[in-house]
């Protein structure tokens, strides 16, 4: 059983931005944690109730107000200041595709619509694959992601993407994988009898290779 | 307020004070008591809590062996486990059905009740000197608007289809159709339940203001009102505001069902976004609903435990207001993945940031009270030290999710889960287990049994620690929510020995619960018995007999001085009621705040 806290590990652009953030959070909370549970569980020992001992009458201290509201608070907008940064790159500043696909969640499975050979969506020589998404390393994939009717949730764990699929929008949402392999493709919002099944395989090639998939899915697929 | 309106409220009541025995039906069946009203909701609640464990056991026998059969399975019907040779397995609609259910059961007819409608019907009044709810009929029918709700949302399961099953929060467009599901009936059963309670909510909420603004006793001023009955009042401003949009919104979600209308559908260009905010909107303040009263309980409890002052007394009540208006702007960071605007992500998580602040402030005053007192630490005050402990974790965690790209991550697994049991049942239903223990007495006239609850509470607090604990880890390992077999996706079979963990500790759990149960309904019947004041407390609840006489008090109360007066240099003893008149002539008149003769004003 894996009680560690550290976050499995992760292949995107992104990713490493993300599990820093985690981290950062991570050492605060840790220590906060310690520090108050501590002081709790000292403070029940040295304290508890003895003969002849009296509690301290004491009503507060407004110094100590003042103090532990804004050392918190400086620390959470701190944290906040440095997330944004992080959700203004993975959410404001898309960039350029390398690789432009459609991905379709409907009761249970994912439609991934490629290009094919003339590099546009919404063409003839569009070809599909079910339950699995094909990649290049090192190009960022921009996903425009629908549903067909409820919501589902388009999750890449190990590349730290998770986008709901909104029936009635087309929601962009992009990732560049840095290392080729097979990753997990999953859907993180219930919708319905059969979402245990929506697990699918993103794999990701080199760019040789994806080249070399992707020609032969476009033959096969020729109508 | 004065004795005149006090005078008043005897008059419109009429015949209010005859003495004379009330008949059976009335007495315990249409009681407009505050008191049997308290204990009816906690029966009904505590029976409701109990039903939501069951489910909960039965999900965990689900995700600790995933598709095997079920001890048990072959006496539910065929619409919830599927019988083979070897026995019954649990199919995925009947999964969904009880992670629906578990949570709405546990939310709004388990956790709000006994905080809302046990200890706000039984305290406000008492606390505040008042002989009864302003409204006490109004009262009555709160209650037993609950009950119908109760039934309706418990008869979903025998209906064709099933119970709900898109979930406590029951986004659109699954919810919004039966097509989705398969469920039909049992889906509108719950927006029509829900909306019932919600009436029920709402009509306490009025009689709860209403009490607390006029009818506290001479000499109880805002700042002399105990943290418990602070708490309740502005719960029940939340309550007063929040209702009225998820009653909105579950009306929205029925036609849209039944009658066609494309509020939420967006194949007649409805928008699923809408459900969530409105649902949110009424859902993030629900959630400080279900926290608030239980930080008042644990408030007094400390205080009284551990002999000393609340620590930071006007602090501990601007962080309850403040909690209570910042939760009404942050309701976007349960929609941080939805698709809304990124800068909406932005601005709803620097709000979220902020609220962290008033639960940390009363943390580190919690702290304080127990730093330097004189710790009894018999069962109330065991239970609301693990209060204080159990929410630290929770909050702690909420930070994680605050931040939105880690929540790109974390949103919708287990990571969140834990957060939430961690404040519900960590943090609300300890602090419950310490007001049911504290102001037992006062109920019944007889305390409950020490060592059993000792018991208890040392079972509770590790089982319930082996089964939240862990699903921090299986959420940061990436196990999704509402998943009725998690060994399908590859990357996440490794992980059925920590779900095996945590599902034997959930039955060894909900067994250990027993010891309570058995211990409350003992002691109502051979319990020691009680004096007024058990636990030496200053509040007037305890100026009076062990229950409370029709009426609470013999006598109007006046009220000296605040709630907290423990180990006060001018007491004889380590506590100093709000009632006691102070001696005439004043050791040190310098140590006296108030003024030595009370006005009938009080404000």
């Amino acid at each position: 059983m894996n009680w560690s806290w550290m976050l499995p590990p992760s292949f995107s652009t992104v990713s490493g931005d993300i599990d820093g953030i985690y981290m950062v959070i991570l050492w605060i909370t840790g220590i906060a944690f310690f520090i108050t549970e501590g002081l709790l569980f000292y403070f029940i020992f040295k304290y508890r109730h003895k003969e002849g001992r009296k509690a301290t009458y004491d009503h507060g201290s407004t110094k100590m107000e003042i103090a532990w509201t804004m050392v918190p608070l400086v620390i959470v907008l701190w944290i906040g200041a440095v997330s944004k940064g992080v959700w203004d790159t993975i959410k404001v500043d898309v960039p350029a595709a390398g690789l432009e696909v459609i991905v379709t969640g409907k009761q249970f499975e994912w439609t991934v619509t490629y290009p094919g050979p003339d590099g546009a969506l919404g063409t003839s020589d569009d070809f599909e694959t079910l339950n699995e998404l094909h990649a290049p390393v090192d190009e960022a994939v921009v996903i425009t992601l629908r549903s067909e009717d409820v919501l589902h949730s388009f999750f890449l764990p190990e590349m730290r993407i998770k986008q709901d699929a909104v029936p009635g929008q087309d929601i962009t949402v992009w990732f560049e994988a840095i290392q080729p392999g097979d990753y997990t493709i999953g859907c993180a919002e219930l919708c319905g009898i059969g979402h245990t099944t929506m697990g699918g395989t993103l794999t990701v090639y080199t760019a040789a290779d994806f080249q070399a998939w992707s020609s032969s899915q476009a033959q096969q697929q020729q109508p | 307020m004065s004795t005149i309106e006090q005078e008043m409220v005897h008059a419109t009541e009429g015949g209010h004070h005859d003495h004379h025995e009330l008949p059976f039906i009335r007495k315990y069946i249409f009681s407009t008591d505050h008191k049997m009203i308290a204990k009816q909701f906690m029966f009904v609640s505590l029976f409701f809590l109990v039903i939501g464990g069951l489910l909960a056991t039965m999900m965990r026998w689900q995700l600790g062996w995933p598709s095997e059969p079920m001890p048990g399975g072959m006496m539910l019907p065929d619409a919830m486990m599927a019988p083979t040779p070897n026995g019954a397995i649990m199919l995925p609609e009947f999964y969904n059905s009880l992670v629906t259910m578990h949570g709405t059961i546990m939310i709004f007819f388990a956790i709000m009740p006994l905080l809302v409608g046990l200890f706000g019907n039984l305290l406000i009044p008492l606390q505040i000197g008042a002989e009864d709810m302003a409204f006490p009929r109004l009262n009555m029918i709160s209650f037993w608007l609950a009950v119908p709700a109760g039934i309706l949302m418990l008869s979903s399961f025998a209906v064709e289809g099933g119970a709900a099953g898109a979930g406590w929060t029951s986004y659109a467009p699954l919810s919004a159709s039966g097509e989705w599901t398969g469920v039909y009936l049992g889906q509108q059963l719950w927006l029509v339940s829900l909306t019932i309670l919600g009436f029920s909510s709402l009509v306490g909420a009025v009689n709860y203001i209403t009490t607390v603004i006029n009818m506290r006793a001479p000499g109880m001023t805002w700042f002399r009102m105990p943290l418990a009955t602070w708490a309740l009042f502005v719960t029940a401003i939340l309550i007063l505001l929040a209702i009225p949009v998820l009653a909105g919104a579950l009306i929205m979600l029925l036609f849209d069902q039944t009658i066609g209308t494309g509020f939420f559908r967006p194949e007649v260009g409805g928008e699923p976004l809408l459900w969530q905010h409105l649902f949110w909107f009424f859902g993030h303040p629900e959630v400080y609903i279900l926290i608030l009263p239980a930080m008042g309980i644990a408030s007094e409890v400390l205080s009284n435990r551990a002999r000393k002052p609340i620590f930071g007394y006007h602090s501990m009540v601007l962080a309850i207001i403040g909690i209570g208006f910042l939760g009404w702007i942050v309701w976007g960071h349960h929609m941080f993945m939805s698709g809304m605007n990124p800068l909406l992500g932005t601005s709803f998580m620097i709000s979220t940031m902020a609220i962290a602040v008033p639960s940390a402030i009363k943390t580190f005053n919690w702290l304080a009270t127990v730093w330097k007192g004189d710790l009894h630490l018999d069962s109330p005050m065991l239970y609301a030290l693990a209060f204080v402990s159990m929410f630290i974790i929770g909050g702690l965690s909420g930070i994680f999710m605050a931040s939105t790209p880690v929540d790109i991550y974390i949103h919708d697994t287990y990571f969140i889960v834990a957060h939430i049991h961690y404040v519900l049942f960590g943090g609300s239903l300890f602090a419950i287990f310490a007001g049911i223990t504290f102001w037992f007495p006062k109920m019944f006239g007889r305390m409950m049994n020490e060592t059993l609850n000792k018991v208890h509470f040392g079972l509770t607090i590790v089982l319930y620690n082996l089964v939240f604990w862990p699903m921090h880890n299986l959420g940061l390992q990436g196990m999704m929510r509402r998943i009725y077999d998690f060994t399908q996706y590859e990357y996440l079979a490794p992980l059925q020995p920590m779900n095996q963990f945590i599902s034997i500790s959930v039955f060894l759990l909900v067994a250990a619960q027993s010891v309570y149960a058995f211990n409350f309904f003992w002691s109502i019947f051979r319990g020691e018995k009680a004096s007024n004041n058990p636990w030496d407390s200053n509040t007037l609840e305890w100026t009076v007999p062990s229950p409370p006489p029709h009426g609470n008090f013999p006598e109007m109360p006046v009220v000296y001085r605040g709630p907290y007066e423990y180990s006060s240099p001018e007491s004889e003893t380590d506590f100093y009621p709000q009632t006691t008149p102070p001696p005439s002539k004043p050791p040190v008149q310098a140590l006296i705040p108030e003024p030595v003769t009370p006005t009938p004003e009080g404000f």
